[in-house]
């Protein structure tokens, strides 16, 4: 097996693994009630976590993200429910800040050559401050609109919903994974993180590729913004704080290595899913604090750093007799 | 230089890196089917010139002409274009992804806007074919051996340009099987009307496969010639633009008395690196350890210095046990090593000369007394020119040196902890013949100054020249130790092969 595959297949049995045991403990998790609002619930972290398997495949980082949730959602809330704008055009508007936003981090990435984290660190209280200068409170929307959009779902047998921001994510998802795996740009994303001075001689549109890749990251955490609207119904400016740690840890989770240049788009959607299970069995429980979710989280993070690592250290190619 | 028919030319190419003149008006002219050798020392100018070539740098002035047409190369990806690939010394792929994406990264098949991944795979085995490789093209790059690699980047390189192919010294790290095959493709290349640029710093390949030769010294064109009416002897003259006695070997001097034994191993190993070896090494001796690429060579240096840690043996230092698991431990016992991965394992390259130099003895004396600057620039500019760094300033980011000056800068740094014990890993691959002198000298000075070393290279000559003892490595293991007379590259030869055929 590909060592890059490893780390993959491990969260997919641990996921299984941890769902059998969450299923013998509470029968009712097993339903596609419970499925549906997986999808749903977590709908706003999966779509950011495939930008982020993005930057993080092509070696970097991005801490921006839910700061850009945060301001998305005041943005359209204040569009909609204060300036009288058309939902659509409000998303369209906070699509194109993010993308110019995520393109201004990309190019000073790569033309002033400084480091992801502290670009993307200014970018986050950047887009934080920017929401609550708008406004320090919580706008809620009400707009036909938001209502059509929510009552819009595909009933399945047994009570569960796919509702429209669920099936959303998993239609990010699939694009992500075709972009990532059979595109050029996809090649490109990989390159960098491999190696970024091969892959300049190779002749990799570095600059661009750079670019796209922290305005794909914007853009999908606008997007993500636009969900998480839909889903609460209002905008507030602290809404999604630590969401990008999330999403960072359901990567790497994912079996997406840190340091770029492996890992996989499916693997960060059972990263995303181990996560909300992790969730929706401490809610089953009813009795654990839901601090309980960040041990958890961070106990999987660290496993999976160190299975990477042996996986990594126990296979690198060096010299080799002929 | 204005003659046509050139596959590709420079015309008067002058590059100025802030006060430092790289070329002078240098005239290059490649012509289609001939294999073109481009030497020069360290520092000559040729990486430089390659870069421009290949679109990596702007030159400052001059122009580079593409079959007739000026052309201004922004970045290799135009280069590509103008039909101009490229195969660095360190192979410059991606271990990470696929073999076939390797090869036709930027230029996949596409069907319906996606990569087809299938045909890209049927065309990367087609094209392995041709170079005799049998590989699996879904296999990762990263998994093959560099032979391999750099094979698949000169596959790379005439897919997609198929008109000038530039080889940067891409036998450095080959055996000479390996290097044969590649000449074999090499001359396959150049009979279907490629233009090649050859670098290498070793004649004997440059004469048995190049067709002209051009050298360049400090920045400036010294010749273009036809190889035909050249001897060795000319091209090492006007390479160091002195005479040099070009004699393989000195002569040993078995005569001098040994010293104390300084370092001894004992059954000393390291499962699934190198078999136990036992091996005591003298003051004032220098030890010699050849073996061909993958023999266990570099994996016993690294156990001696402790960056493998052993699980079986024990080893004293003068006369009393100790135990080295950590680099620390074996510097604490005044040990030095200069590893073989230079760019890799050796430089900082970000940090300065200087501190490049520092860092090995600032980390012995501990956090608590740093050497300020002053004392730096003293100690950096002492061996600076004691080992005759040649570096614009001492405060330049040492991986703008060559590599001959960065492997000058990694021994001095380890001589600045005034070591009793150094162990120098390949310490004269991929740099020049003045570099390299300049290395071999210090090694003799060294062990004359009472120093015990082991030198691992792989260049027999070498090691006679300065070896009093030579251990030989076959398989991980340590299968002869030579001494006085059996000191000649025929008998260690015959040592690597043993009951295999011997080498040619």
């Amino acid at each position: 097996m590909s060592r890059s595959l490893r780390p993959l297949v491990a969260t997919a049995i641990i996921f299984a693994i941890a769902y059998a045991l969450a299923v013998m403990q509470f029968p009712s998790m097993f339903s596609t009630r419970v499925l549906g609002n997986f999808l749903t619930d977590n709908a706003f972290l999966g779509i950011t976590a495939v930008g982020m398997t993005f930057v993080i495949l092509s070696g970097g980082i991005d801490l921006s993200v839910g700061a850009v949730i945060g301001f998305t959602g005041v943005l359209i809330a204040v569009l909609i429910s204060w300036a009288g704008w058309h939902p659509l055009t409000a998303f369209a508007m906070a699509l194109a800040i993010a993308a110019l936003f995520g393109g201004a981090m990309g190019m000073a990435i790569h033309y002033l050559q400084v480091p992801a984290f502290i670009v993307t660190l200014a970018g986050m209280f950047l887009a934080r401050g920017g929401a609550s200068v708008i406004t320090q409170d919580s706008v809620p929307v009400n707009h036909e609109f938001y209502k059509w959009i929510s009552e819009m779902m595909i009933r399945l047998p047994g009570g569960g919903r796919l509702s429209f921001i669920g099936l959303l994510m998993v239609a990010v998802f699939i694009i992500g994974a075709l972009v990532a795996h059979r595109t050029k740009f996809g090649s490109y994303v990989y390159a960098l993180g491999g190696n970024p001075t091969s892959a300049s001689l190779m002749g990799v549109p570095v600059a661009r590729t750079t670019i796209g890749v922290y305005m794909l990251s914007s853009m999908l955490a606008a997007l993500s913004g636009i969900v998480f609207s839909l889903y609460t119904s209002a905008g507030y400016p602290l809404a999604a704080v630590g969401v990008e740690l999330d999403a960072i840890s359901a990567v790497v989770i994912g079996g997406t290595l840190l340091t770029g240049g492996y890992g996989f788009v499916l693997g960060t959607f059972i990263g995303v899913m181990l996560l909300g299970l992790v969730q929706t069995y401490i809610i089953f429980d009813g009795s654990l604090s839901s601090w309980w979710t960040k041990i958890v989280i961070g106990a999987l993070l660290f496993l999976f750093i160190v299975l990477q690592r042996l996986i990594f250290a126990a296979s690198t190619p060096g010299e080799k007799s002929s | 230089m204005a003659e046509a028919g050139y596959a590709l030319e420079a015309r008067g190419i002058t590059k100025v890196f802030g006060l430092h003149v790289a070329l002078d008006n240098v005239d290059f002219g490649l012509r289609p089917g001939e294999v073109h050798a481009l030497l020069g020392e360290n520092g000559a100018g040729k990486s430089t010139l390659i870069k421009i070539l290949t679109g990596a740098y702007q030159p400052t002035l001059g122009q580079v002409v593409a079959e007739g047409v000026p052309v201004t190369l922004e970045n290799p990806q135009q280069a590509q274009k103008y039909g101009i690939g490229t195969v660095y010394q360190e192979v410059n792929l991606l271990p990470n992804r696929s073999v076939a994406e390797n090869l036709f990264l930027g230029h996949q098949p596409t069907r319906f806007g996606l990569v087809h991944r299938r045909k890209m795979e049927q065309d990367s085995r087609v094209i392995l074919k041709r170079y005799g490789l049998d590989i699996d093209p879904a296999s990762e790059l990263g998994a093959h051996s560099v032979a391999v690699q750099q094979i698949v980047a000169i596959a790379r390189a005439v897919e997609l340009s198929g008109k000038v192919l530039i080889l940067d010294e891409p036998t450095a790290s080959l055996d000479r099987n390996e290097v044969e095959r590649l000449f074999e493709i090499i001359r396959d290349l150049k009979s279907q009307g490629l233009a090649i640029v050859f670098i290498t710093h070793f004649l004997d390949q440059v004469f048995a496969v190049a067709d002209r030769v051009t050298i360049l010294r400090n920045g400036k064109l010294i010749e273009t010639r036809a190889l035909d009416d050249m001897t060795r002897t000319d091209v090492v003259r006007l390479m160091l633009g002195k005479d040099v006695a070009f004699s393989g070997a000195t002569a040993v001097e078995d005569a001098r008395p040994l010293g104390d034994v300084l370092v001894e191993f004992k059954n000393y190993g390291r499962k699934r690196s190198v078999h136990p070896f036992n091996i005591s090494i003298h003051k004032g001796e220098v030890v010699g350890v050849a073996g061909l690429l993958g023999s266990g060579r570099t994996e016993m240096a690294r156990i001696m210095f402790g960056a493998d840690a052993a699980d079986e043996g024990s080893v004293t230092v003068a006369g009393k046990p100790a135990s080295i698991a950590r680099p620390t431990d074996a510097i604490a016992h005044g040990f030095g090593f200069c590893p073989e991965d230079r760019k890799a394992e050796g430089i900082f390259g970000d940090l300065s000369v200087r501190e490049n130099i520092v860092i090995a003895l600032q980390g012995k004396l501990g956090w608590f007394s740093a050497l300020n600057r002053d004392e730096q620039m003293e100690i950096a500019g002492k061996f600076g020119e004691a080992m005759d760094i040649r570096a614009a300033s001492l405060d330049m980011p040492i991986k703008l040196l060559s590599g001959g000056n960065q492997q000058k800068a990694i021994l001095s740094r380890w001589l600045a902890t005034d070591p009793d014990f150094l162990i120098l890993d390949e310490p004269t691959r991929g740099i020049d013949v003045g570099a390299h002198a300049e290395i071999v000298r210090t090694i003799n000075r060294l062990r004359d100054e009472g120093l015990a070393l082991v030198v691992i290279s792989s260049e027999l000559d070498e090691v006679v020249a300065y070896s009093s003892r030579i251990v030989v490595m076959r398989d991980r293991e340590m299968v002869a130790e030579l001494n006085g007379e059996n000191i000649n590259p025929g008998v260690i030869v015959q040592a690597i092969a043993n009951h295999r055929e011997p080498a040619a």
